[in-house]
């Protein structure tokens, strides 16, 4: 773990320092606009990154990969190809790209410097307009290949876009395995893609909602080790556990705030309703948010951490309520049919995920802050626990088909329309999605 | 005659659980049916075998409430009075949830369960000093199916023997 986190760091990014090839000005630049509700895929010619191995083309088939499922890029069939990438360093035959309908083309290199890094570097093109959009090379070590491929999926998503990407990021989540009566549940963190799965406990206790702080390499969860249900701090870096607070019950639902200096829970109180507490790291105190006779659970900060989101029944079933970061303003934001959970605050600031149980289905939904503009984006027998990608455009959450046996990892957009399954070893539940790595 | 009428009901009750549970159920188990299977005949009177068969370990309740049915009432006032004669157990009260719901609001409703049970047991004079909570929420299921019959088996509050403090 250590080694690897170094060598995220020893990760160069050198951006802008090719040149650029502008052979037309004036033409308005292809662009992809996110807010609109529906999205024509751009079509996008990724070529295999040139190499010496099959290095080059892993990389390009990793960076087509995930544009393809951020649902806003439809990559051409390599077979349509007309001209053979030789030399990425001058510009390609346009025409040969906008006779296949290429709005975008990307091309590349891969090679080996003196000191056995990779060189990574790509050009992204705009075959209309006749020009270079951007272009960047990477240094790294050959283990990060696939980082790299995230980083230039990410560098092209925004070019494109205008937003930040969110492809160089993980999940943390909770492996499933064994018969459902008897499930062995365990920490693990993968890429946001599926890939790089590894474990981070053995299985031995039963281990729930892993959440990332969003400043360092850690995680807060919650653990029945020792048959004391608890809020649990683990530093990825040196695998170092540690309850978080001495507080007399169970501690549930944990998350960090914004700037990773507190964790919000829940405490089981002694009439077995749950009140919603922080704990600030350094200090240790623990401050009480709410006081009601009722279940008060699952808080999240907003983005700028003002405002914490949470489920209660005070009112009689599970509604989503929000208060200010002191505990003050309670108030409720659902109101439609059946009952309201697990919300979770954009990064953006501007929407809340939630999961609502309604005429015997579980549905993911969004809605704005007040509680306006109610959307679901997918519905059926069990889903649960949306997160939310750093660039608040794609929620993660994990789904049980009836019959199953076990759930599964997804994740769809803000439209609804472009679901992904991501493929784990396992059964596999609890995601969150982590901040962009940086 | 009233006594009749209920001796002779229960045993077709116990038939409609079972089938219910035949019918819904992915995982199948043998149901007991002999004296012998049952551990009628040799579960020595205060021992834990003979809580679970001839008192009853746990009670179940409706979803989304942690309510004390009076089905259940009966149950733990059994389980009072045996704990009463045998004064030297400690209890740990596992409180579950069925698998309709979230996993943060079911571990929540699973200690409101086992808190209730607790303090029906308290009331019936069990001290509060011999009695531990704990919640699984939803993940401890003991019956593994995706429909009705095995949801209401699943909402449940058990009560666990622990140290024969001797």
């Amino acid at each position: 773990m250590k080694k690897f986190l170094r060598s995220i760091f020893a990760l160069l990014v050198l951006a802008g320092g090719m040149g650029l090839f502008v052979t037309m000005p004036a033409r308005a630049l292809v662009e992809i606009d996110i807010n609109k509700g529906n999205i024509e895929p751009l079509p996008i010619a990724i070529t295999d990154f040139l190499s010496g191995s099959e290095i080059g083309a892993r990389i390009s088939g990793v960076v087509e990969a995930d544009l393809r499922r951020s649902g806003l890029f439809a990559p051409i069939d390599h077979a349509a190809f007309i001209e053979k990438i030789s030399n990425p360093d001058i510009a390609p035959r346009f025409e040969d790209w906008k006779v296949i309908n290429a709005q975008a083309l990307v091309t590349g290199r891969v090679s080996r410097e003196a000191d056995g890094r990779l060189k990574a570097e790509f050009r992204l093109w705009d075959t209309f307009a006749g020009q270079q959009l951007s272009g960047e090379q990477f240094f790294t070590n050959e283990d990060n290949w696939r980082r790299v491929a995230h980083i230039i999926a990410d560098a092209i998503y925004q070019r494109l876009t205008g937003e930040k990407g969110y492809f160089d990021t993980r999940i943390v989540f909770i492996d499933e395995s064994g018969p459902r009566d008897k499930r062995i549940k365990r920490l693990a963190i993968m890429d946001q893609d599926g890939a790089n799965v590894r474990f981070l406990s053995g299985g031995e206790d039963l281990v729930l909602t892993p959440r990332f702080s969003p400043s360092r390499q850690e995680i807060t969860y919650m653990s029945f080790a020792g048959n004391r249900p608890r809020v649990y701090l683990l530093q990825l870096e040196t695998g170092q556990r540690e309850s978080v607070g001495n507080f007399p019950g169970m501690t549930f639902a944990p998350r960090f705030s914004p700037d990773g200096q507190k964790v919000i829970m829940s405490l089981g109180r002694d009439d077995g309703n749950s009140n919603i507490y922080t704990m600030d790291l350094r200090s240790r105190n623990t401050t009480r948010l709410t006081a009601t006779g009722a279940i008060d659970t699952s808080p999240s900060y907003s983005p700028d951490g003002g405002r914490i989101v949470f489920t209660s029944d005070r009112g009689g079933r599970a509604q989503i309520y929000v208060m200010g970061a002191d505990g003050s303003g309670q108030t409720r934001i659902s109101f439609g049919d059946g009952s309201y959970s697990t919300p979770v605050w954009s990064p953006r600031g501007d929407l809340i995920a939630f999961t609502k149980q309604s005429g015997g289905q579980f549905s993911i939904g969004v809605m704005k802050p007040d509680g306006s503009g109610e959307r679901v984006l997918t519905t059926g027998f069990h889903n649960e626990g949306p997160t939310w990608a750093p660039n608040g455009r794609v929620v993660m959450f994990f789904r049980q088909a009836a019959g199953a046996g076990g759930p599964a990892l997804y994740s769809v957009d803000l439209t609804g329309r472009n679901e992904q399954l991501i493929v784990t070893p396992n059964f596999a539940s609890d995601p969150a999605w982590s901040p962009l790595l940086e | 005659m009233r006594l009749l009428r209920g001796m002779t009901r229960s045993p077709m009750a116990v038939a409609m659980v079972a089938m219910l549970a035949l019918a819904g159920c992915a995982t199948k188990k043998p149901v007991p049916n002999t004296p012998a299977e049952l551990g009628l005949n040799n579960a020595a009177p205060g021992s834990s075998q003979d809580f679970t068969v001839n008192v009853g370990d746990r009670i179940f309740f409706d979803t989304d409430s942690s309510v004390i049915r009076a089905d259940a009432q009966a149950t733990l006032a059994k389980q009072a009075q045996w704990l009463g004669q045998y004064s030297n157990y400690t209890i740990t009260i596992e409180g579950h949830a069925d698998e309709r719901g979230t996993r943060e609001y079911n571990i929540a409703l699973g200690a409101r369960r086992a808190a209730a049970t607790r303090d029906f047991l308290a009331s019936r004079g069990v001290p509060a000093n011999r009695i531990n909570t704990i919640s699984y929420g939803k993940e401890r299921p003991v019956a593994a199916c995706d429909d009705i019959s095995c949801w209401t088996q699943n909402r449940r509050a058990v009560t666990v023997l622990a140290g024969a403090g001797s």
